[in-house]
């Protein structure tokens, strides 16, 4: 207990500094900027406005990176709120009943019980990433190499079962997510792989460059390829913020059960935001409604406050298996692998030994971020509706610029840019063949990993690949992943999974 | 055979041959044993599962019956198009294209450039608002990334800067 107020003293010694309070607050107001834009997630979001934090000191990086991440998740409950259009994914339920209470002329509310509801949600998660990251951190290092690689593959074949779609299409675009992570210079032997005797692809396929081309541009192609709705904007009617009494006895055990819910399953790998919101929506509904309360649907307030604390807390729980393990448990973790990288971190549980001030500054700037974004978005957010009614035909080049701009000053060189073009290309393929590029994004960062642990543990074990069952833990972990399979393929468990996800 | 979901047909042949391309590729390198794994052993592996679970989607989508065949629709090749022109007439002003001689022309015009071509990707293209909007984003990108994160890159023509 001791420790843990150490601890977090020393990181908010580090995230107070005029500096890092700075580079928190552009984070979360560049975030909560794009996160309002619809079409746009935070995927691309994070891609574009990494270059951004290049020039910047490690800590400010990651800082700001953090508040980029949950500001456009924030945003993107105003945009579903206000336009009937989720900004991100995880508003998608959010959109239900928040915008049929923004048409009740109650959006003011509605809004506050989002911001409140994250707020609560962001501090109870933050809490827990600090509590649970030493013990974990322990555990990690007991790992070895087949225990890391059964770990992996724990944690993709979690991303895959709690995730939308077809099994058999996610577990293949993981496949070639990892085959593409395996192009260039092979670190062992030298040898350059699938380079095509191009001397830029010896460095291997930049993860900015499969981010903005395949969620940037593929779902800007394919949002243009769809008629542009009427949208409906809520301008000048969000007036009396504040819920009343009544809506914050609805709304008090609707955010503790979205909270404990969405911090449980942001720590499992594929969890998240998207997943907890869901979840904690069904559990919503499920209860039962006290008399004089509006049916679900129709604008009940717990329905929005529900998902969007779950959202939240699922968000930040989620960066507890990147900190502690150095494994990413959704595309936008795996993202922030990447930046770490590009800041010559090596994500693992070793940061937090040997990066302290790093480790808790970002885990204090996460509360810090929250409590701005609560400032930030409530009165702001008059300024936030007018950018909603900015036309999508102004908005789409500024967002090709940015990312061309991003993925050309990663390197200062221009082969990124015709690489970004073909992932375009690829990225509208793969929406047009009905396959996800999330877990694609997710295979990519980890395929090097996963060599390199089942090199290791094989040399050591001298090639015998009984050593992952025959190591506890390492069997444990795979069990486990072969359970979740089991689980999901069970007729009945199938049939729910699809009926879940076909919600909105 | 009739294909029952277009979707997951298509998908399935894209896994099946990228797959088959992956493995046939690892096989030029020096693929090892499980002791001593060379740089092809791991992507042979991965090459081959992604071909098998290609076969596998590919299979299913011609037996197993779905209501509306779940057909892949028209392609959207305007704003494809458009798209992917404007990203590429953008890098080639920003490095220059020295096989036909042109110079580096910069960030300011890649930045017209770039908004007019993107701007045709939809239906309405009005040439005075898309000038209007391409001033705005010059002078907003010259200042953000050049004036405060201090970004490299060549803002004007070279022939002009020297």
């Amino acid at each position: 207990m001791t420790d843990l107020i150490n601890n977090l003293s020393l990181g908010f010694g580090v995230a107070f500094t005029v500096q890092n309070l700075m580079y928190c607050f552009v984070g979360c107001l560049l975030g909560t900027l794009i996160g309002v834009l619809p079409g746009i997630g935070p995927v691309a979001t994070i891609a574009m406005l990494l270059p951004a934090t290049y020039a910047l000191p490690p800590v400010a990086a990651l800082i700001m990176l953090a508040g980029i991440y949950y500001g456009a998740q924030y945003g993107g409950s105003t945009t579903a709120i206000l336009v009937n259009l989720p900004g991100e994914s995880s508003s998608v339920v959010t959109v239900i009943d928040g915008y049929q209470m923004a048409r009740r002329g109650r959006a003011g509310p509605a809004l506050a019980a989002a911001g409140l509801g994250s707020f609560f949600a962001g501090c109870v998660g933050t809490l827990i990433l600090a509590a649970f990251a030493a013990p974990l951190t322990e555990v990690a290092f007991k790992f070895g190499p087949a225990e890391y690689f059964s770990l992996m593959i724990l944690g993709l074949i979690g991303a895959v079962v709690l995730a939308s779609g077809s099994l058999l299409k996610a577990i293949a675009m993981i496949v070639l997510g990892l085959l593409m992570g395996l192009v260039g210079t092979d670190v062992n032997s030298g040898v350059a792989r699938f380079s095509f005797d191009i001397p830029e692809l010896t460095d291997g396929i930049g993860f900015v460059v499969i981010a903005m081309g395949v969620f940037g541009y593929g779902e800007i192609i394919s949002n243009l390829s769809t008629p542009e709705h009427e949208r409906e904007v809520f301008v000048g009617k969000v007036t009396g913020l504040l819920p009343t009494k009544e809506d914050f006895r609805n709304m008090i055990p609707a955010v503790l059960r979205g909270t404990a819910l969405g911090s449980a399953l942001g720590i499992l790998p594929g969890g998240g935001a998207l997943l907890a919101a869901f979840a904690a929506y069904t559990v919503e509904k499920k209860t039962k409604l006290r008399p004089g309360e509006v049916p679900f649907g129709q604008g009940n307030i717990r329905g929005v406050a529900a998902p969007e604390s779950a959202n939240n807390a699922g968000s930040q729980t989620s960066f507890i298996p990147l900190l502690t393990l150095g494994i990413p448990p959704n595309a936008v973790m795996a993202l922030m692998v990447g930046a770490m990288t590009i800041h010559n971190i090596q994500p693992g549980p070793q940061v937090m030994t040997s990066n302290p001030e790093l480790f808790w500054g970002l885990i204090a700037s996460m509360w810090i971020g929250n409590a701005m974004l609560i400032i930030l978005n409530l009165p702001l957010i008059g300024m936030w509706i007018k950018l909603l009614t900015v036309p999508y035909r102004w908005l789409f080049p500024a967002i090709v610029l940015f990312c061309a701009i991003g993925v050309y000053s990663t390197n200062n060189n221009t082969f990124d840019i015709w690489m970004v073009a073909i992932f375009g290309v690829i990225g509208y393929t793969f929406i047009k063949l009905g396959t996800e590029p999330a877990p694609l994004l997710l295979g990519f960062i980890l395929g090097p990993m996963m060599e390199e642990n089942l090199r290791r543990a094989l040399l050591l074990s001298r090639g015998d690949w009984s050593v992952f069952v025959t190591r506890p833990l390492s069997a444990g972990l795979l069990a486990a992943a072969l359970l979740l399979l089991v689980i999901v393929l069970m007729p009945a468990v199938k049939h729910k999974r699809e009926e879940a996800f076909v919600e909105d | 055979m009739k294909i029952k979901n277009q979707k997951d047909f298509f998908s399935g042949l894209m896994f099946t041959i990228v797959g088959a391309a992956f493995a046939l590729g690892a096989t030029t390198y020096s693929v090892g044993t499980g002791a001593r794994m060379g740089p092809g052993y791991f992507p042979l592996l991965l090459g081959i599962l992604l071909a098998i679970l290609g076969a596998t989607i590919l299979f299913n989508a011609m037996v197993v019956e779905t209501p509306d065949g779940n057909k892949i629709g028209k392609w959207a090749f305007r704003p494809l198009s458009f798209i992917i022109l404007a990203n590429v007439l953008f890098g080639v002003m920003i490095g220059g294209l020295p096989s036909i001689g042109l110079p580096p022309m910069g960030m300011i015009l890649g930045i017209y450039v770039l908004t007019i071509v993107a701007s045709m990707a939809d239906g309405h293209f009005k040439l005075k608002e898309v000038l209007v909007l391409a001033t705005i984003l010059s002078i907003g990108s010259y200042l953000a990334f050049v004036v405060l994160l201090k970004l490299q890159f060549p803002v004007w023509p070279t022939f002009i800067t020297g």
